[in-house]
């Protein structure tokens, strides 16, 4: 018995470490957020653990919604310093950061992401509108006669419009957990939904039923939820010369000899149109940062600084070598100027 | 003894009863051949069921192994460049001092883009001179420094050296990517193949072991990014593992099968281990995130509570284990033991806990290396996230093996793809040491009764 007595001891001493080892003050910033985000956020951070005296800052991938939910926990160490999220804080989630005691909260806009709709090389390249893409993956479409609305009848893309490819409708997607998905529902779908006087009259009559509408994915299996992994979208397009796919535009750009973009309201995904706007399914991409931690955890303003440089996040930084679609020069100045102030949010 | 000896009677009589009544079996009929032909048929179908069900595991393996070794294999090498570099006194050593300070911070990164512009001085507008620096890895002006910092002799000289490759052009090395297809959809343009083919006709292009995929932390530039950062994190939440679950495990599995009372209270605990067994694992993550974050607030991402974490999930498996080979060991020798005047004690750990040892420490490698494939529960105590610096010990910020392969799996950049499925092979390797550790431990303390 005597071995088990010094294992429990050791187990005691164990702890007894751990918990001392918390008490003492963390020197390195810690991020949560949002896996679009993340990519870009892990490169600054990389650089900025190189070319700076700061330890490296620890990134985790929790999505949007999650980041926000362990930002807005409360002030103090064990709380994350900064998050990011590929759209915008919700007013919901200011008020539950107040309530918990983030009251300043920078934002910081990094740039934009373009949401692409690619298929196979080898497979014919789609130009569609949005309210094609809405007739193909809503769960209720308008009848022929525009009347009431119809669980979705579509299986080719030919019975939407004539012009298009003699294809089955097989769209591999992010489930409703991901953030791609959110913005591909309010980019596409709910923009759509209103161009159809059936649906765009339930808006006054009856508010829960236009939502449902607007927001419905098939799941008939037409549209295949393929999990948050868009390499393995990738994979299974390359695979499956029928299927669509929808990521995020920096996957297009990894994998441009295998894939192409489709032209959504006539315009092809490019950096440059993602950039300039024409591209119309982009979203803004962000991160936030608790200003109560700016001084007591080392590096912050230094890590704001580095990701706002136009090094990284200029037209020609090494953050547009990874996808991310800057902002104009005017706009990045003016964000520049309101981060490095820590100008907090106000909504 | 009666009642056996009584029953064997009857057994006998009612043969001879039978046999009076029957006639004997014709072996030859037609009847009797058509019968044993149809069980002999029936045994070689129940065979082939078994053979094919083997064939069909083993082809799974087979294809598994395929498609991880061809796609990683080439991770293990990576592409190196040869280029003529200036140690300018300028640049590093404006003022002659030698100082290390100096020299640590002094511009390589200029150096490297000052040699790519001297091999290919054609090169001219602002776009195309970025192109050509991505030739070199950006981890390459950090070789430099080192070897600088190492060797200040080196300064004024100019040498032929070889600088690590950037991704892309490590990935047009291994094939990866075509030189075939069109060129606005590739991510080399032309001029860069055309750079490619200067320097591969003038043999500066080679691929060497690569090292740094072993001695690395994660990275975002694919040619840097290393599996060892991930291995200690694994080590060391492992280690927190073992050192809480075996203990633990093993003293309950002892008081279960040796001393604890034969109850209702008993039973309800067996039963609830038995549970605990089969409950999914990341319901130990939420338990984690609770207990150990929230009430005693450890630090996120640390391997202490990622250790914590999967002991509780070690816990079940390592009793079961150990209480079936606690039962194992004969009662002969714990009756033999307490007849010779041992305390139960001595008799539990002189006797019973030795001989039960092989079966125990099986349970428990195959529970740690169910502990080392895990990512869900980790998930939830922050341990998947990007981690740069190899931990130093279990309260930095670390990840796992299994995590890394998800994180690279993920990312958008080509050369992950081989950099992941290399990455499993390792964990693989891990695996099959653990097991064969097992397998080993089992023959050299297996004792027979």
């Amino acid at each position: 018995m005597g071995i088990y007595m010094k294992k429990t001891l050791a187990i005691a001493a164990l702890a007894s470490v751990a918990l001392t080892g918390a008490a003492h003050a963390r020197d390195q910033i810690r991020i949560v957020g949002s896996s679009t985000v993340f990519p870009f956020a892990t490169a600054v951070a990389e650089e900025f653990g190189k070319t700076t005296s700061f330890k490296t800052p620890v990134i985790e991938s929790t999505g949007s919604g999650g980041g926000l939910k362990l930002f807005c926990a409360g002030v103090g160490e064990q709380n994350p310093d900064i998050t990011n999220a590929s759209r915008r804080i919700k007013k919901s989630e200011v008020e539950t950061c107040a309530k918990n005691g983030v009251e300043a909260i920078t934002e910081v806009k990094i740039g934009y992401d373009g949401i692409v709709l690619a298929n196979s090389k080898d497979a014919p390249l789609f130009e569609l509108t949005k309210e094609q893409i809405f007739l193909a993956l809503a769960k209720t479409v308008p009848s022929k006669d525009g009347k009431e609305l119809i669980d979705n009848p579509y299986k080719n893309w030919k019975e939407i419009d004539p012009t298009l490819p003699d294809e089955k409708i097989e769209v591999l997607g992010p489930p409703p957990t991901s953030g791609t998905r959110d913005a591909f529902t309010e980019l596409v779908l709910e923009e759509a939904c209103n161009e159809f006087p059936a649906i765009a009259a339930l808006k006054d009559s009856d508010k829960a039923m236009h939502k449902a509408a607007c927001a419905g994915v098939r799941e008939d299996g037409a549209y295949i939820e393929a999990g948050e992994n868009d390499n393995l979208i990738v994979q299974k397009l390359e695979a499956n010369p029928i299927a669509l796919g929808i990521f995020g535009f920096s996957f297009l750009d990894q994998n441009g000899d295998k894939l192409h973009g489709s032209k959504i309201g006539g315009v092809a995904p490019t950096f440059e149109a993602i950039s300039d706007g024409s591209y119309p399914v982009s979203r803004s991409l962000y991160f936030y940062v608790k200003n109560a931690h700016v001084g007591t955890i080392p590096g912050m303003e230094e890590y704001v600084a580095q990701f706002t440089a136009d090094k990284a996040w200029g037209e020609e930084g090494y953050l547009a070598d990874r996808g991310l679609i800057p902002m104009d020069t005017a706009e990045r100045e003016q964000v520049r100027e309101a981060a490095k102030n820590l100008t907090p949010l106000s909504m | 003894m009666t009642d056996m000896a009584s029953l064997m009677e009857d057994r006998a009589a009612a043969n001879a009863d039978a046999s009076d009544q029957r006639k004997p079996v014709d072996w030859d009929s037609a009847d009797m051949s058509r019968s044993i032909k149809k069980r002999y048929a029936a045994e070689r179908r129940f065979k082939t069921y078994g053979l094919t069900a083997i064939m069909l595991a083993l082809a799974a393996l087979v294809l598994l192994g395929y498609s991880i070794i061809s796609k990683g294999y080439s991770a293990f090498v990576q592409t190196y460049v040869q280029i003529e570099l200036t140690f300018d006194p300028a640049v590093i050593d404006p003022d002659g001092t030698r100082d290390p300070a100096v020299l640590g911070r002094a511009n390589y990164d200029g150096l490297i883009k000052d040699a790519l512009r001297a091999r290919f001085p054609d090169v001219t507008s602002r776009s195309e001179k970025r192109k050509l620096y991505g030739i070199i890895s950006s981890g390459a002006s950090y070789d430099l420094r080192e070897q600088v910092l190492d060797k200040p002799s080196l300064i004024g000289q100019t040498r032929k050296l070889w600088l690590i490759s950037g991704d892309d052009f490590d990935m047009l090395n291994k094939g990866y990517i075509s030189a075939d297809t069109q060129e606005a959809s590739r991510r080399l343009d032309d001029d860069e193949i055309g750079w490619f083919q200067t320097l591969q006709s003038a043999n500066a292009i080679e691929k060497r072991f690569h090292t740094r995929f072993f001695t690395n932390g994660d990275s975002r530039e694919p040619e840097l990014a290393g599996i060892w950062g991930a291995a200690v994190g694994s080590f060391y939440t492992l280690i927190v593992t073992l050192l809480l679950s075996f203990p633990i495990g093993v003293a309950a599995a002892i008081y279960l099968e040796e001393f604890a009372p034969k109850n209702r209270l008993t039973q309800i605990i067996e039963v609830n281990i038995n549970n605990l067994a089969a409950v999914p694992s990341i319901v130990f993550g939420l338990l984690g995130l609770e207990l150990y974050l929230n009430v005693m607030h450890l630090p996120r991402s640390a391997p202490v509570v990622g250790g914590l974490t999967l002991a509780l999930m070690t816990l079940p498996t390592i009793i079961i284990a150990s209480r079936a080979a606690i039962k194992a060991v004969p009662p002969s020798i714990r009756q033999a033991a307490l007849g010779l005047g041992a305390s139960p004690v001595q008799t539990v750990s002189h006797h019973v806990l030795p001989l039960a040892m092989p079966g125990i420490l099986t349970g428990t490698i195959i529970g740690m290396a169910q502990a080392l494939g895990e990512t869900a529960p980790l998930l939830m105590i922050g341990m998947v996230a990007f981690i740069v610096d190899i931990p130093g010990s279990a309260m930095d910020a670390a990840t796992v093996l299994p995590v890394q392969i998800y994180l690279w799996a993920d990312s958008p950049e080509r050369a992950f793809v081989e950099k992941t499925s290399a990455a499993i092979m390792v964990l693989l390797a891990f695996l099959i040491l653990m097991n064969g550790l097992a397998v080993f431990l089992r023959k050299k303390f297996e004792r027979k009764w």
